[in-house]
């Protein structure tokens, strides 16, 4: 009969320590190490060398065209046309003209507000139709959510050069041909979708159970959208809204087909169909109008919505 | 505080049956655990009780009143999700106040009752820290005080130590349970810890696959199971179970309960011819592996026990009588128990 006490194990012979011969002991080797250290140095500065000079081509790449814009906008007619000089210096004194031509000469301050009201509006319309459909789409659709979030994706993809004939039936019958209205309908057509998709994403990403507590803690499933889901998914309604006044302040097909009087103008074709006359192009109040929405844009972009969005962003994430 | 129970309660998925026909009645002011394993339909029950999913039938009651088909926020409960479900864009101030909130207290109201509960769970100083700022066992306590701060009328856990590491769980199993004796309100407690819910729960009532197999106390659930399930999902090693009388019962028995058969004194003993083939110390206790006929079966002592058994031999072991239990091999439903067959 033996005991079923464990048996205690005597120390192992296997001593790595012991067993290594001396020769083979590791050797600090100061000199190599230094070597290393010098040779680390080395790549770190031209690393950074690198990375310094692809982001400079970039940004100058980035900027020239804002650059040359601003250029062209103060330049004198005799000045941007004469072949002989270097056309990245003023020759001739700069000038306000083209900018005061700009406003006396065109409705450029009903274009800008046009722009504005329109791409305000199919913000509004674009986030009215696309948070119900995408939230629905990722929460309650269940497994038909998915594929009816890429069949409404897949209508973003039909261009507008088909769409737009069958488009003009709808505004005509709707007595808005001509008007600004036009473009605060038919804008929604491809922004809802893609921007549906999109937020389907962020709403997926969410979890449900942060909605469920708030329904218990006392909401209504309406309130606690209202109050979770759309307060942690404001970076996806941010890029929502980028996205459609951007789309606005760019798009020009449809603008170009359905608005003709000058009053109803948007910057994008009122520019270019007032300010190109025959084959006469107006360079400088071409350029002048697009720098003045461009540049206040870029500004936005570049230091506020970074800020918004990271700051919105902040806690947001789960875990 | 108010008894909460549950009629003749199914939840259908698909053809799957999450919750299939279960009766159970809370007391009040009780701390009633759920137990059961992975995918049995636990969270589905407390979900339909909370209202988050409507039941395909039966029907809830809380305090006595139908509430079957009303929303969560007509139940006046409070539940903490596994996750937590801490918003993550207000502050823990705001978490805690937000059900407040949705009962328009008056803001003063809403700072004191909101300290309130931060100084019981003994976070008043993380109130202005946002959520990921906050480790599990902080985010654990900030869930328990939004739970905590309306006075609800049960309180409704579904695995809230699940997440934390095994000594921190030790400790919040502590602090959770006296913190609801505390309060005094009816808690119904999900998890698959037996651990949890033997130390946890005033009752345990322990599911598998949609159904509740027993509800009693720690005690009936781990010296009187009602069936085999029962007695071998509960304890660690299971009970035994060791066919008897030409195959038509089983006898089950707990490993602590087997001794060598000269260590056996006094009462009425059944002895076993018991073949050893390993044994295992785990510190504070020795477990020996075997098999009486064709059927395993494990023993434990105290370490301390001196217990000399030759591994590879076969000699007698014993238990109790008093500490036999049978069951019907086919059903697994105790035999020698009354009200057996019935669902608890
Ligand atoms: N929304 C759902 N749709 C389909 N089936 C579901 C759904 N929710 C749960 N089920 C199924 O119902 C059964 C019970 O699930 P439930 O989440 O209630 O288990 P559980 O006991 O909480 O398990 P766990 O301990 O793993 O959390 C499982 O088989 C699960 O797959
Ligand atoms: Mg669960």
């Amino acid at each position: 009969m033996t005991s079923v006490a464990p048996e205690h194990a005597s120390p192992s012979p296997h001593d790595p320590m012991t067993l290594s011969p001396a020769s083979q002991a590791p050797v600090w080797d100061d000199a190599a190490n230094e070597r290393e250290r010098r040779r680390a140095r080395v790549r770190k500065v031209a690393s950074r060398g690198v990375l310094y000079v692809t982001a400079t081509f970039f940004a100058l790449f980035a900027a020239l065209p804002f650059a040359w814009m601003v250029l062209t906008v103060f330049k004198t007619n005799t000045d941007l046309y004469n072949p002989n000089q270097n056309p990245f210096l003023y020759n001739e004194p700069p000038t306000l003209a083209n900018i005061t031509y700009l406003f006396e000469n065109t409705e450029y301050a009903t274009f800008v507000r046009n722009t504005l009201i329109v791409s305000v509006l199919v913000v509004i319309v674009t986030l009215i139709g696309a948070v119900p459909a995408a939230y629905s789409l990722s929460r309650l659709a269940g497994k038909w959510g998915e594929g009816l979030g890429i069949a409404i994706f897949l209508v973003y993809l039909v261009p507008p050069t088909l769409l737009f004939i069958p488009l003009s039936r709808v505004v005509a019958e709707l007595g808005i041909r001509n008007t600004w209205w036009a473009m605060v309908v038919v804008y929604p057509t491809f922004t809802i979708p893609f921007c549906t998709w999109l937020l389907m994403g962020f709403f997926k990403s969410i979890p449900r159970d942060i909605e469920e507590q708030a329904m218990i803690d006392g909401y209504s499933r309406l309130e606690a959208i209202w109050r979770t889901v759309l307060p942690v998914s404001i970076p996806g309604l941010l890029t929502v809204v980028v996205f459609s006044f951007a789309l606005t302040m760019h798009e020009f097909v449809y603008a170009l087909a359905f608005v003709t009087s000058s009053d109803q103008k948007t910057i994008s074709i009122g520019v270019t169909t007032e300010l190109i006359r025959g084959d006469v192009f107006f360079w400088q109040s071409l350029m002048a109008a697009a720098a003045l929405v461009a540049i206040p844009m870029a500004l936005l972009y570049n230091v506020f919505l970074d800020r918004f969005i990271s700051g919105f962003t902040l806690g947001a994430v789960k875990g | 505080m108010a008894v909460v129970e549950v009629r003749d309660l199914s939840k259908r998925f698909d053809g799957v049956n999450a919750v299939d026909g279960i009766d159970l009645a809370s007391t009040d002011g009780e701390f009633l655990v759920l137990l059961g394993p992975s995918g049995c339909g636990k969270t589905t029950l407390l979900r339909m009780i909370g209202g988050l999913e409507p039941p395909t039938e039966g029907d809830i009651l809380i305090g006595g009143r139908v509430v079957t088909d009303l929303p969560p926020r007509a139940r006046q409960i409070a539940m903490v999700f596994q996750s937590y479900a801490l918003y993550p864009h207000m502050t823990v101030y705001n978490n805690i106040a937000f059900p407040l909130k949705a009962a328009k207290l008056p803001r003063a109201e809403q700072e004191k009752r909101v300290q309130w509960a931060a100084g019981i769970l003994g976070i008043d100083g993380l109130l202005q820290r946002k959520p990921r700022q906050l480790s599990g066992g902080q985010r654990q306590r900030v869930a328990l005080a939004r739970a905590l701060v309306r006075e609800p009328t049960v309180f409704l856990l579904d695995e809230p130590l699940s997440n934390l590491d095994a000594q921190r769980r030790a400790s919040a199993r502590d602090e959770l349970q006296g913190f609801q004796r505390r309060v005094g309100t009816t808690t119904i407690y999900v998890t698959h810890d037996q651990v949890e819910a033997m130390g946890m729960g005033d009752r345990i009532a322990v599911m598998d696959q949609g159904r509740i197999r027993q509800v009693g106390t720690p005690h009936e659930i781990y010296d009187d199971p009602a069936d085999t399930f029962v007695a071998t999902f509960l304890g660690s090693p299971p009970m035994n179970l060791v066919p008897a009388d030409g195959g038509r019962e089983l006898l089950g028995f707990r490993p602590e309960h087997f001794v060598p058969w000269k260590a056996a004194m006094g009462d009425e003993w059944i002895r076993f011819p018991y073949h050893v083939h390993r044994t295992e110390y785990l510190g504070a206790e020795r477990l020996l592996y075997g098999e009486i006929g064709e059927a395993s079966a494990v023993a434990r002592f105290p370490a301390n026990a001196d217990i000399a058994v030759e591994i590879g031999s076969t000699s007698d072991f014993a238990v109790r009588r008093a500490d036999l239990k049978r069951f019907h091999p086919e059903t697994g439903l105790r035999l020698d128990r009354p009200g057996n067959g019935r669902r608890a």
